[in-house]
């Protein structure tokens, strides 16, 4: 099956102008796709040809370049809410996952959260599942929770229920998928305990919509935030969430289109989801978000987490031939997603990504943002390879024979 | 040779000279590179307006490390105000090898916390 899905990928790899590029004489090997992904010459044309073509800004023009640029948008926006199954007018375009985070953490949480309230995320999360609601509990007096994350880098859903059962929890902020470890968490079971306990759950999928089919009527969480850097497209944030809620939510920033009426004093809010997308939206990276989907649609999600769980484990399989590497994360690899996080015993992972570079072996070094996981773990900064649809096993064999190649510089 | 990991970086990051803490001592400080977490602390002992001693302790990469223990043998000795007078130009010259932009906040952290220790400047050394 490995087999079947690295042939029908890599056909794609021709799709990705950068992998043309040489660096320090070698040919590139991209493994940093979990900060950031690489673009198939399908969206930059998309964006391209929006601005050569059909450029103008939406919901106001009344002329052809108006309603082209309104239709190119908006169409964006129902094929990116259909891509994760979900409506529509409730699927608001952000910045990044970063902003559709702090939208909930702002409009719900100043409005909904308070002393004796609790918000509950995990030791496993992202800066930027964490930092908004240490604001956010800063300035309405809730606390904050973390659940644990043990050794094996997988939630205790025990630990969840003993939590959620002393009846103070309010949110359940957690990631779909670790952006460190690559733990799959059980993110629709978290939900389904989580509301039955009375409390609303926000999932940030920045690492999971990328790799892995997303159904978010199946997952059936409160808030659902992604970003579309990761998923092949531009940088553009996504935020769904559940109609009630958006409904009862003040906006989270004010300005020109979120308004229905402005008065002297004060004003009533458009409809969803433009309530929510003050100020003019980043029209082209919406419409390159639309493209990336089209070409994930295309090549098929299940085939892209094939893709994924395939080079995962032969990298799982391959990087303990390097001496001195020890891995993290999840040994099952149905239960993690695209990405390798490993140090080795004697070089710091700024120098063995340093190392790397030399043979265009591009690996992320240092705590990827994730901090209160790095002490968790107890070691300072981590190494960290991470696969797309353009990356093939050779890529890991790259990745070992440059690191073997490390070791020897440091005379290990 | 490697134009960066020169034989001296690696020795002075697996053997970093003056590595450790010193109790008492009279001046201290802690600091971290944001950008990857790296931390480093310095304790330092005066005596009659000298670096009389000098310990450094923390984590890093072999630039940070290397850096840190070249600028501590340098600061051993000096009179404590001369601290306050060192700049990137002379890590970078103590160090002898050529830093990109992406490995600067390495080479800058030791005499960081170092100045930090001795000035009250937490600013990074330009």
């Amino acid at each position: 099956m490995g087999a079947v899905a690295e042939s029908t990928l890599s056909r794609l790899r021709a799709d990705f102008p950068i992998l043309d590029r040489e660096i320090n004489g070698h040919s590139l090997v991209y493994l940093d796709s979990a900060a950031s992904s690489q673009k198939p010459r399908q969206v930059i044309e998309a964006m391209d040809s929006f601005y050569a073509h059909s450029y103008g800004t939406v919901h106001r023009g009344v002329y052809e370049l108006g309603r082209e640029a309104t239709e190119l948008f908006e169409g964006a926006r129902e094929r990116i809410a259909a891509f994760v199954n979900w409506d529509s007018d409730l699927s608001i375009f952000t910045r990044n996952a970063t902003e559709a985070i702090n939208l909930v953490a702002y409009a719900w949480g100043r409005g909904n959260l308070g002393p004796g309230d609790e918000v509950l995320i995990t030791e496993m999360e992202h800066h930027s599942n964490i930092v908004p609601w240490q604001l956010a509990c800063e300035d309405t007096g809730a606390k904050l929770r973390y659940l644990s994350v043990p050794e094996s880098g997988e939630l205790s859903l025990d630990e969840l229920d003993a939590v959620l059962a002393e009846g103070r929890v309010r949110l359940v902020a957690v990631g779909h998928v670790s952006n460190v470890l690559g733990t799959i968490n059980p993110v629709e079971e978290i939900a389904r305990r989580a509301r039955a306990a009375g409390a609303l759950t926000l999932v940030d999928g920045a690492q999971s919509v990328p790799q892995m089919p997303v159904d978010l009527r199946a997952i059936d969480a409160d808030f659902y935030a992604w970003t579309g850097h990761k998923a092949l497209g531009p940088t553009v944030g996504m935020l769904h969430g559940r109609r009630e809620l958006l409904k009862e939510m003040r906006p989270f920033l004010g300005g020109g289109h979120m308004i229905s009426r402005v008065e002297r004093e004060h004003s009533t809010w458009n409809e969803l989801p433009w309530k929510f997308e003050a100020g003019t939206n980043a029209i082209a990276e919406a419409i390159g978000l639309g493209a990336a989907v089209d070409y994930l649609a295309a090549a098929g999600m299940d085939a892209v987490r094939a893709h994924e769980r395939e080079l995962t484990a032969y990298a799982l399989e391959r990087l303990p031939e390097v001496a001195g590497i020890t891995l993290y994360g999840p040994r099952d690899v149905d239960r993690r997603g695209g990405v390798v996080p490993f140090t080795i015993e004697g070089m710091h992972p700024h120098d063995i990504a340093e190392l790397c570079d030399r043979e265009a072996v591009c690996v992320r070094a240092g705590h990827h943002c994730a901090q209160p996981l790095m002490r968790v773990l107890g070691v300072g900064a981590t190494a960290r390879a991470s696969f797309h649809v353009y990356n093939t096993r050779d890529d890991v064999d790259r990745l070992v024979h440059a690191l073997n190649g490390a070791r020897e510089v440091f005379g290990l | 040779m490697d134009a960066l990991y020169r034989d001296y970086i690696l020795d002075h990051y697996k053997n970093p000279r003056n590595f450790g803490e010193l109790d008492p001592h009279d001046l201290e400080w802690h600091d971290h590179n944001p950008l990857c977490g790296d931390e480093l602390g310095v304790h330092i002992v005066v005596k009659d307006g000298r670096v009389a001693d000098l310990r450094f302790h923390g984590q890093g990469c072999a630039i940070s490390q290397a850096a840190a223990s070249i600028t501590s043998e340098e600061l051993i000795g000096l009179p404590v105000e001369e601290v306050a007078g060192l700049d990137a130009d002379w890590v970078i010259d103590q160090l002898g090898i050529e830093i990109s932009p992406t490995r600067r906040k390495c080479a800058l952290l030791g005499l960081k916390v170092m100045r930090g220790a001795t000035t009250g400047d937490a600013s990074w050394p330009e």
